[in-house]
């Protein structure tokens, strides 16, 4: 138990770090790696609490999809990290009271649990050996509660429609491939192969000879062979 | 002897667990390092005899000492780290992508009975680790602060979030066929001889996942983030010696683990084929063979060296995608082929038609 406590005040301060280096890092793709660092240490920290699927959905989600589309949006963007910092000083007083009221409300519930002989408000019991994080969300999810859990389903469904529509603009003019007929064409379609009698030699041997290799091959209408680059390996 | 057991066993019972754990761990870990080192020798083979060339064959019997060169050739080579770089995460990003990439096997059940963590929600903890992985790869990219990398990485980021969600959806079909998110238990629900794989009744999801697999380790023809032929190197542009030799690892960690997990939620993991067929039991009875009915290690890594041929056959074969192509393989192909099978697997199920009759 000692052990966990120790893990835990751990986890606990490296988390507070990394959200104050969310807060005050000067470069925008270092607030991200310390937000990624935030969301691995809370996901330890529910592990501790043996809350093993939240853990590894949140680093599924949060970590795997969506900090790596902040940081996607982050690096292309040429930030000027002195002029924003001037402008979000502005909000400080606001962020500031949110954070008060936050810290209230944290305040508050350690309080109510610390003061009550509710076991379900209590101190942390560990659960049994055979107990699974997994199977008991799961359990809870599809029956108590299938209606919240249905509903934030549509409305998730309902949320990638509208991003989709938001991004599905016909631009005019746009040249677009159709692969489907890129896929269809056949040899036959693109090259012609026409024979020609052989022409006699007393008449070639007039011409030039750089003419005589390409011109003809042309006027069939066969394309020149493209030169092919060699696939070069590492 | 029976003094090293007593003394063992005076050991408090954490310590015991904690030696135990960390010798599994070294013990998969050098085997992953090892495989990796063979397998760029089993490449360069293969791929020299489809090219009707020989191969390495200098350093050691049949070339057998090539890896080993290789590796010291990287170590002693010098590490340049650009002037305009991001000095600490160009550092960091090769560690990156290694460290998920060796982090994913803590759940890989090599056997009936050898895993180092046999954790309910293993699926799961698979796909978060080999998600994080891309974080290497684009970190190098940015940190390099070079135009090719950066291509490279801003490549590898789109189609490595593309092929995930494929994935993830193919392993949906996965979880729903065996019942459960434990590693070991989907392959212990597909024991019973080849008919019982899910291979047979998932085999869109199948080649979804290996499809997605071989896009989300950069491989060839899915290779665009490195792309030499218009990005010089993509991501690991400006890598050198050991930091070229880690981001190198990773790939081929990578590999190896795509392989393993394609074995285990498709073709039965370390089961064998022949369970089932009762009158080459016999088989199981000689000791030494007797996993080739019984299952064991040994099939899981026929298994994986099968794979591992595959990605260089078809880096061998064909020709690399075009990014535009990629992305429309990935997200108007291969997740609607996913839902619309799990809606079939679905109706499977209800009417307990094939591996759901029981």
């Amino acid at each position: 138990m000692l052990f966990q406590i120790i893990l835990f005040y751990l986890f606990a301060a490296v988390l507070i770090g990394a959200a104050l280096g969310v807060v005050f890092s000067r470069n925008p793709v270092h607030s991200i790696m310390y937000l990624v660092l935030a969301f691995f240490q809370s996901a330890m920290l529910w592990l501790l609490a043996e809350a093993e699927f939240l853990a590894i959905v949140l680093v599924l989600v949060y970590v795997g999809a969506v900090m790596v589309l902040f940081l996607f949006v982050v690096m292309m963007l040429d930030v000027n990290v002195e002029s924003i910092s001037r402008q979000l000083t502005r909000y400080a007083p606001l962020a500031t009271g949110i954070a008060f009221i936050m810290a209230l409300a944290l305040i508050q519930l350690i309080w109510l649990r610390s003061g009550t002989e509710d076991p379900s408000l209590g101190a942390f019991q560990p659960n049994p050996a055979d107990y699974d994080n997994t199977k008991a969300l799961g359990a809870v999810l599809y029956t108590e509660h299938v209606y919240a859990f249905e509903i934030a389903a549509v409305i998730l469904l309902l949320a990638i429609v509208a991003a989709i529509t938001l991004t599905m603009r016909r631009r005019p003019g746009l040249k677009v491939q159709d692969i489907s007929k890129q896929v269809a064409v056949r040899a036959k379609d693109r090259v012609r192969v026409v024979k020609m009698d052989a022409e006699p030699k007393e008449k070639m041997g007039a011409e030039p000879k750089e003419k005589m290799g390409t011109e003809p091959m042309e006027k069939m209408g066969v394309a020149p062979r493209e030169k092919m680059g060699a696939e070069s390996k590492e | 002897m029976s003094a090293i057991l007593e003394a063992w066993n005076a050991l408090p019972p954490t310590v015991q667990y904690v030696s135990t754990v960390t010798f599994k761990i070294g013990l998969v870990t050098i085997g992953v390092i090892l495989t990796v080192a063979f397998s760029t020798y089993f490449e360069r083979k293969v791929i020299g005899s489809m090219q009707s060339r020989v191969g390495p064959n200098r350093v050691g019997p049949m070339g057998l000492g090539q890896p080993f060169a290789d590796v010291i050739k990287l170590l002693v080579k010098e590490i340049v780290v650009p002037a305009e770089s991001n000095r600490f995460l160009f550092v960091i990003a090769p560690l990156l992508s290694l460290i998920p990439a060796l982090a994913a096997w803590a759940v890989i059940p090599l056997d009936d009975t050898f895993v180092i963590a046999d954790i309910n929600a293993g699926l799961l903890y698979v796909l978060a680790l080999t998600s994080v992985g891309v974080y290497g790869v684009i970190l190098a990219g940015w940190a390099t602060n070079s135009k090719y990398a950066f291509l490279g990485a801003m490549r590898s980021a789109a189609q490595i979030v593309a092929y995930e969600i494929a994935m993830g959806f193919a392993l949906v079909g996965v979880l729903m066929a065996a019942g459960s998110l434990n590693l070991g238990d989907i392959v212990r629900a597909q024991e019973g001889g080849v008919w019982n794989w899910f291979l047979i009744w998932l085999f869109p999801l199948f080649v979804v996942y290996w499809i997605s697999g071989v896009a989300e380790t950069n491989r060839a023809p899915f290779d665009v983030a490195e792309g030499e032929s218009e990005i010089v190197a993509g991501f690991h542009v400006e890598y050198s010696g050991v930091a070229f030799a880690i981001f190198f690892l990773a790939e081929y960690a990578n590999m190896v683990l795509i392989s393993a997990l394609t074995a285990i939620f498709f073709l039965g993991g370390w089961a064998s084929p022949f369970e089932g067929l009762t009158f080459l039991a016999f088989i199981g009875e000689i000791p030494g063979i007797g996993w080739i009915y019984n299952g064991g290690f040994p099939w899981l890594f026929l298994k994986i060296a099968f794979f591992m041929y595959t990605f260089f056959w078809m880096r061998a074969t064909f020709p690399r995608y075009r990014y535009d192509q990629i992305m429309r393989l990935g997200w108007k192909v291969f997740i609607p082929v996913t839902i619309v099978w799990i809606a079939v697997e679905a109706v499977l199920a209800w009417f307990k038609i094939g591996p759901w009759a029981a």
